[in-house]
């Protein structure tokens, strides 16, 4: 149990499209990084600097001070063996924790089910934007899916309110005797009815809310207020899941990586001030994390596709500091021109589930994996 | 004249087209059942999809850097093309040979393979694994252009035996790497080079200087085998026949369990199953022959709402009712982002295995997509839909009670069968309203509003989620 007697919570920001870790936490005290990033390194006396070998670059300033507060723990050399350079296998992997073979479950989807086994609540976890991430999917377990958390829900198109209630009546008029009535449609049944239920409960979260806090102009930002008026409701939700897309750097990346990273820094200092200022920090946890990191080489506009990356915990409880080793630039150290992990992203999950969600790891992430002692007691 | 039940004829039009309008119901009507199932697997006999007004108007589809557009041309075609079985069956295969674009990143490639599976689709099994082996999409997703004389890659074989053609349990490791080693050298061109020209297709290649001619035991036969040789053993394995039965089955009839589990869990209704394995062997793998028997079948007859729409039969199947996207307006991508929302993005199946179906496709967040489209499809009064329904309703005029009001909209929309429950549910609600006046009495369009209403609730139905 987590202070003021809530739940420990966990946000997820996935970073679509492989962020470059290089640009984000620079090694700017090992030459080889300039050697390799001709085009877009990052000036060494711009960058902000963290010890002697590393700092974070210039345009996430807002996520150096919460580092420098103690908040931020990073977690250098993130991935696993024989990475794959294929976006989507690679999401995959990190979604399901299966490197060899391809699986449908995902692992917060596992982590649902084990929090709430009597699917009791239909926003256990909920996921910012249209679709599911396979993280968040398994079978039977109900999770909600929130586009737009102002207009959620059924029969969203009507604009009079009036039109809406009756439609949903009427759904729910007809899909509540259907509930038992064989194996497929009792599904069906059961899924309609809680979407009602969620988009009834989660009707007040925009109701109950309000903050001095304005966010940033980003959508990243948008979706983390999703997220502060979910939690800070209290609707019991444990997982909230959002996404920033961009990161896919291959072309143009002086321009358009510390524009991503200004939105990322200053949407979770947003969210950040925003939790604080109800005094709802304490049992808030986010990752931060990518499916990749980029080639060490630039290509000469931009970086393609490579392998260890990096990850960030932001929150009161984490134990903030740089974690494992920042993997070697050393031509000769490299795996085809990318950096080798030094870490192993299920131990990062295992350290979450075990120290924060206080969810058995092992079955979740496929065996055991060395933890970090990233929360604090 | 022989006349056809209405309902079969809209089951046959669900699962072997993408549904069909009241009066496209009643033309077809007319024909015997097994002349409309000819017709359907003859798309030859109908004219072509014509592209070019689509072309002029959606210019998006000069961008050959993104699939959306040509997620969004896919679905348009399904709505608008007079042979719906020429999109169902490369639909089917796309299913079945799951080749994504996340891994390709190359527009042209992914579109050519569709076409591919539009022009052989219906032919036989021999063809059919033969384009697919010759096409650079799939050569590209399954590394086989990395499958070297002397450095086999052993993806494509790999799923060639496991999940295109035979499944677990009817081949060894060994032939495997067999079958590997028979397809080292097919790989393909390198189109131009992207920068400064764009992206161009590439097309199939043989180099001979890298293929293993050694000798190879495959299945239980020997010699210096070529991939075309390893298709042709395939292609005469009854295991081959019971797969792709099953999925004809899966696609067609009724929803089965996910492929990985076939090897565990026997078929609903293994007669069915024996059929079409057997008329895929004396037909010498011949797909068209194969369907002929399954749409005549009476396991095919007997499935109506067997299966849960996937989200591409939902969206195509809606969009033809409501009448909208008959022309290429703005805001076609509409309907690749809500197959994409709904869990089909298509073109970019989630994995090799290709979308997991029937119950599956349902969860909190696709189910609200599924009820939000349908529904918003109808928001309008004025949708051609509509106004059909109505015009149909006031051509027999006067009062219409609630009850018949009901039943001449589920006929106007399916027909379909809809459990007693429902159909209670949504009388009571027009009840709440009174009786209907399709005349002059009718005052304002109010039975525009009410008809709009009564669909938006049919189509949110369960019922409806299933074909």
């Amino acid at each position: 149990m987590s202070a003021n007697g809530k739940l420990p919570t966990l946000v997820v920001v996935q970073l679509n499209g492989g962020n470059d870790f290089m640009n984000t936490v620079v090694p700017y005290g090992d030459g080889h990084y300039y050697d390799s990033r001709k085009t877009i390194g990052v000036p060494e006396d711009r960058v902000l600097r963290i010890d002697s070998r590393v700092g974070i670059n210039p345009h996430a300033a807002p996520l150096k001070e919460l580092y420098d507060r103690g908040l931020v723990a990073i977690i250098q050399g993130i991935g696993y063996p024989d990475s794959s350079r294929s976006h989507f296998r690679s999401m995959d992997i990190w979604h399901t924790c299966e490197p060899d073979t391809v699986a449908t479950e995902g692992w917060l989807g596992k982590v649902v089910r084990a929090i709430d086994p009597d699917k009791s609540n239909p926003l256990t976890a909920v996921s910012i934007g249209r679709g599911l991430p396979r993280a968040l999917s398994a079978r039977e377990v109900p999770v909600t899916s929130v586009a737009d958390l102002d207009s959620y829900g059924l029969m969203s198109g009507f604009t009079a309110e009036e039109q809406r209630a009756d439609a949903l009546d009427l759904f729910q008029r007809i899909y509540t005797p259907a509930i038992g009535r064989g194996a497929v449609v009792d599904y069906l049944a059961r899924t309609g009815i809680n979407i009602v239920r969620g988009a009834e409960m989660l009707k007040q979260a925009p109701r109950m809310y309000s903050s001095s806090v304005e966010y940033a102009d980003n959508p990243l930002a948008k979706a983390l207020r999703d997220v502060a008026r979910i939690h800070l409701a209290g609707l019991g939700t444990r997982i909230l899941y959002a996404q920033h897309g961009g990161y896919d750097t291959h072309a143009n990346e002086a321009p358009t990586h510390p524009k991503l990273l200004t939105d990322l820094s200053r949407a979770i200092a947003d969210f950040y001030r925003d939790l604080e200022e109800h005094d709802a920090a304490d049992n808030v946890l986010v990752l931060v994390f990518t499916e990749f990191g980029r080639r060490v080489h630039d290509n000469g506009s931009g970086t393609d596709h490579g392998a260890g990356g990096g990850a960030f915990l932001i929150g009161n409880r984490v134990r903030g500091g740089l974690y494992s080793e920042y993997p070697s630039l050393e031509p000769g150290s490299l795996d085809n021109g990318d950096l080798r992990h030094t870490y192993d992203f299920r131990g990062l999950y295992t350290s979450l589930l075990e120290q924060w969600l206080r969810v058995e790891a092992p079955p979740i992430v496929g065996g055991t994996f060395e933890q970090l002692p990233v929360v604090a007691e | 004249m022989a006349r056809t039940d209405r309902a079969l004829i809209a089951h046959l039009m669900r699962r072997a087209a993408f549904g069909a309008t009241a009066s496209e119901i009643d033309t077809l009507s007319d024909k015997k059942y097994e002349d409309l199932v000819e017709g359907l697997l003859h798309p030859e006999r109908a004219p072509a999809f014509e592209e070019d007004v689509l072309r002029r108007y959606y210019l998006e589809l000069n961008n050959a850097d993104s699939h959306v557009p040509w997620q969004s041309y896919w679905i348009y075609r399904m709505v608008n093309t007079p042979r719906p079985m020429e999109e169902k069956i490369a639909l089917f295969w796309h299913h079945i040979f799951a080749t994504s674009i996340g891994k390709s990143e190359h527009t042209p490639s992914s579109r050519q393979q569709i076409d591919t599976f539009r022009r052989t689709g219906l032919s036989n099994l021999r063809t059919i694994y033969l384009e697919l082996a010759r096409d650079p999409a799939m050569l590209f997703w399954l590394d086989n252009c990395e499958n070297h004389r002397g450095e086999p890659n052993e993806n494509w074989g790999r799923e060639l035996l496991e999940l295109f053609s035979m499944g677990v349990g009817n081949y060894t490791e060994q032939d495997i790497k067999m079958a590997s080693r028979a397809f080292t050298g097919w790989t393909f061109t390198q189109p131009l080079p992207l920068d400064p020209y764009g992206r161009f297709s590439s097309e199939f290649q043989y180099l001979d200087t890298d293929h293993d001619r050694g000798e190879k035991t495959f299945l239980g036969r020997s010699g210096s085998f070529d991939g075309e040789d390893i298709i042709d053993i395939i292609v005469g394995q009854p295991a081959t026949h019971r797969f792709i039965a099953r999925h004809m089955y899966n696609f067609f009839v009724a929803d089965e369990p996910q492929v990985p589990a076939w090897g565990i869990v026997p078929p609903q209704d293994p007669g069915a199953i024996d059929a079409l394995a057997a008329e895929l062997r004396k037909s010498g793998g011949d797909v068209r022959a194969t369907l002929r028997l399954l749409f005549n079948s009476d396991f095919f007859k007997a499935a109506i709402g067997r299966k849960v729409k996937s989200p591409v039969e939902l969206v195509v199947g809606t969009v033809k009712l409501a009448g909208s996207h008959r022309f290429p307006e703005p805001g076609l991508s509409e309907l690749a982002t809500a197959v994409s929302v709904m869990g089909q993005a298509l073109m970019t199946p989630p994995t090799v295995e290709g979308w997991h179906t029937g119950k599956e496709w349902i969860d909190a967040g696709t189910l609200n997509e599924r009820v939000n489209f349908a529904v918003n499809q109808f928001s309008n009064p004025d949708q051609p839909g509509v106004q059909a329904f109505v015009r149909s309703l006031k051509k027999s005029g006067g009062a219409v009670s609630p009850d018949r009001f009901v039943d001449r909209c589920l006929e106007w929309l399916g027909p379909f069968p809809i459990s007693a429950d429902t159909r209670r549910g949504l009388v009571e609600r027009v009840r709440q309203d009174g009786d209907v006046r399709a005349d002059a009495e009718d005052q304002r369009g109010q039975v525009e509003a009410r008809g709009a209403r009564l669909v938006q609730a049919i189509v949110s139905s369960i019922e409806y989620q299933l074909a």
